[in-house]
């Protein structure tokens, strides 16, 4: 009976220690926060100490050889290849986004009838899994049944029975993978954009109207400055997801023809997972990591830009 | 020109850029469920209109799916992934989102962004190093692999969009149950919880669609055919040497893909608000 109380007393005790704001906030937080630094952190560190060793699959801890796994990604030309395409795809994609977004939130602005069906269908790349729908365009760009090359034989622009190979080209491969990014970061970018507009107070857009601003006007002087910040975000967002993709390489073209279409994300893959190598595989993943790092601190400024302004 | 033919024609040119915007963005799935119900000898004669139904539509490349290839069951774990995945971003979520919500103050809010970065840390950085954290746990080939790796995408969104949901939400609430003798913690499960259930649900299909999306984990973890998720067995497993069965490829790719874009889309506004003034960036 004694120890049963003495327990009882402890429990409790213990209870109202736990339930002390300066225990219970840490003890909440640190599960979700050592999870995230065992599995994020630790892989983390581990690919910096893969880089610089020569670890194969066979050989997970490999032997330290400095800064040589760099110095051969430098002189790989597929490497280099891939380095400079991850760059030109990611800018090339994230201007056209940014051009097209803009002009397809000023056309959906009001409230339409239908708005609500309208904008499932234009979130669908966005919203479905992206290497599924990347099959979509896989059959869309096949090399002898594709519905373009069927619609450019009709209109006369390709003679009967030729094929444009889409993805059989270097320029025309290059060219179907920016469009499948832009196909599918288009439409973030035009929600958020949306979102931007609807906190845009009606009296500025009356008040331009009563100067006499004409659309262009309207847009150039006062809807532009006040999108800016949520068009950053936008921005940011589609550049890291577009910039570390390596979906819609893979499942489109391979990295190829001839490693044309490589980014460093596929090539990581092929030569680390595939090939084995984890030493180069891990080296050329972490080549990303830069421009992360600054897409990361521009996400904190705009964050506090935010945190300031309310 | 008149103002009222002005205004009549930006109304055409508007519906006709808003057309051509949905055709775009659509397209890619038009094109799998006309594909999913055609006979091969319609879909691979080049003569034949691609638009057009030249011969009567079929369930075979269906039933062919469901019968000869391992599409099912890949459905099975993804539902079975997303579960699990679900399960464990809750149960790590809203203890981290309540103490960074009420517990923590000002820091509690500086805190929830550090974690929301670790979402933008991309899974093309870890997979090689988180192969060998696989390889070491033993978990390659199975779904365990994805039910552990999985939450490290899902929770720092997750925490990150529910801390801010519950920050909305009166503390007055919780105080007052607070003064009429409950615990923190009692506070917490029988007032605050029942009322972030709209935040709660948003952490559900979040977890459970993200989970469902993803690729290149399952693509680097996950090699033997009956273990694969849908999003991965479908363009790496349904390819029979070069020739690609395009009828079953594009009925599996559309079956899957419609319900995770209808659940996304459920929840979209709610990230997207998060990122605007209105929600948890501020």
């Amino acid at each position: 009976m004694a120890v049963a109380e003495g327990i009882g007393a402890a429990l409790s005790r213990g209870r109202t220690w736990l339930e002390r704001d300066r225990v219970l906030a840490p003890t909440l937080l640190v599960p979700a926060v050592a999870y995230i630094v065992l599995l994020v952190g630790f892989p983390f560190l581990f690919a910096l100490y893969l880089s610089w060793t020569d670890a194969t699959t066979g050989n997970p801890f490999g032997r330290f050889i400095g800064l040589a796994n760099f110095a051969l990604v430098f002189q790989d030309p597929v490497a280099s290849r891939a380095l400079r395409n991850t760059f030109v795809f990611t800018l090339t994609a994230q201007v056209l986004v940014m051009v097209l977004s803009n002009v397809l939130a000023l056309a959906l602005r009001r409230p339409f009838r239908g708005r609500g069906a309208v904008m499932f269908l234009l979130l669908l790349p966005w919203v479905a899994p992206v290497s599924l729908s990347t099959i979509g365009w896989l059959w869309i760009l096949h090399a002898r049944f594709s519905v373009l090359d069927w619609a450019l034989r009709g209109l006369g622009l390709l003679p009967p029975g030729a094929n444009m190979f889409w993805l059989g080209r270097p320029d025309l491969a290059f060219g179907a993978v920016v469009a499948v990014h832009v196909w599918r970061m288009l439409p973030f970018a035009t929600v958020v954009l949306l979102a931007g507009h609807s906190a845009i107070p009606q009296d500025f857009l009356d008040q331009a109207e009563v100067d006499g601003a004409n659309l262009w006007q309207k847009y150039r002087h006062v809807m532009l400055p006040l999108l800016a910040p949520v068009a950053v975000v936008a921005l940011l967002f589609g550049t890291i997801f577009t910039f570390t993709d390596m979906t819609v390489v893979y499942v489109l073209t391979r990295g190829g023809p001839f490693d044309t279409t490589q980014v460093l994300a596929s090539l990581a893959f092929f030569k680390g997972i595939v090939g084995g190598n984890l030493s180069v595989g891990a080296t050329i993943s972490l080549l990303l990591f830069p421009v992360l790092l600054v897409a990361a601190v521009f996400v904190l400024r705009a964050a506090r830009r935010a945190e300031v302004a309310w | 020109m008149s103002s009222r033919t002005r205004r009549w024609l930006l109304t055409v040119g508007r519906v006709a850029l808003v057309g051509a915007f949905v055709v775009f963005a659509a397209f890619p799935f038009a094109w799998m469920g006309i594909t999913a119900f055609k006979q091969n000898s319609d879909l691979y004669n080049p003569q034949n209109n691609p638009f057009w139904f030249n011969e009567p539509p079929t369930l075979e490349h269906l039933q062919y799916a469901f019968t000869k290839t391992r599409f099912a069951r890949w459905v099975v774990n993804t539902a079975l992934v997303g579960a699990g995945v679900v399960m464990v971003t809750l149960l790590l979520t809203i203890p981290a989102a309540y103490s960074l919500a009420r517990l923590l103050g000002r820091w509690g809010e500086r805190a929830s962004i550090a974690i929301f970065l670790v979402y933008l840390v991309p899974p093309t950085l870890l997979f090689i190093p988180m192969s060998l954290v696989v390889t070491t746990l033993g978990l390659q080939n199975t779904l365990w692999s994805l039910i552990v790796v999985y939450p490290t995408i899902t929770v720092p969104l997750c925490t990150w969009l529910l801390s801010g949901f519950l920050r909305g939400l009166p503390r007055e609430l919780e105080e007052a149950a607070m003064v009429d003798g409950c615990t923190r913690l009692g506070a917490l499960g029988r007032v605050l919880l029942p009322l972030a259930v709209p935040g709660i649900v948003t952490v559900i299909i979040f977890s459970f669609t993200l989970s469902a999306q993803e690729f290149v984990y399952a693509l680097s973890f996950v090699t033997a055919t009956a273990q694969k998720t849908v999003s991965v067995g479908v363009p790496a497993d349904m390819v029979r040497g070069d020739i690609f069965d395009w009828g079953p490829l594009m009925a599996s790719a559309f079956l899957a893909s419609v319900p995770v874009a209808a659940l996304y889309y459920l929840v979209i506004e709610r990230f997207v608000g998060s990122f605007t003034l209105s929600g948890a960036f501020r």
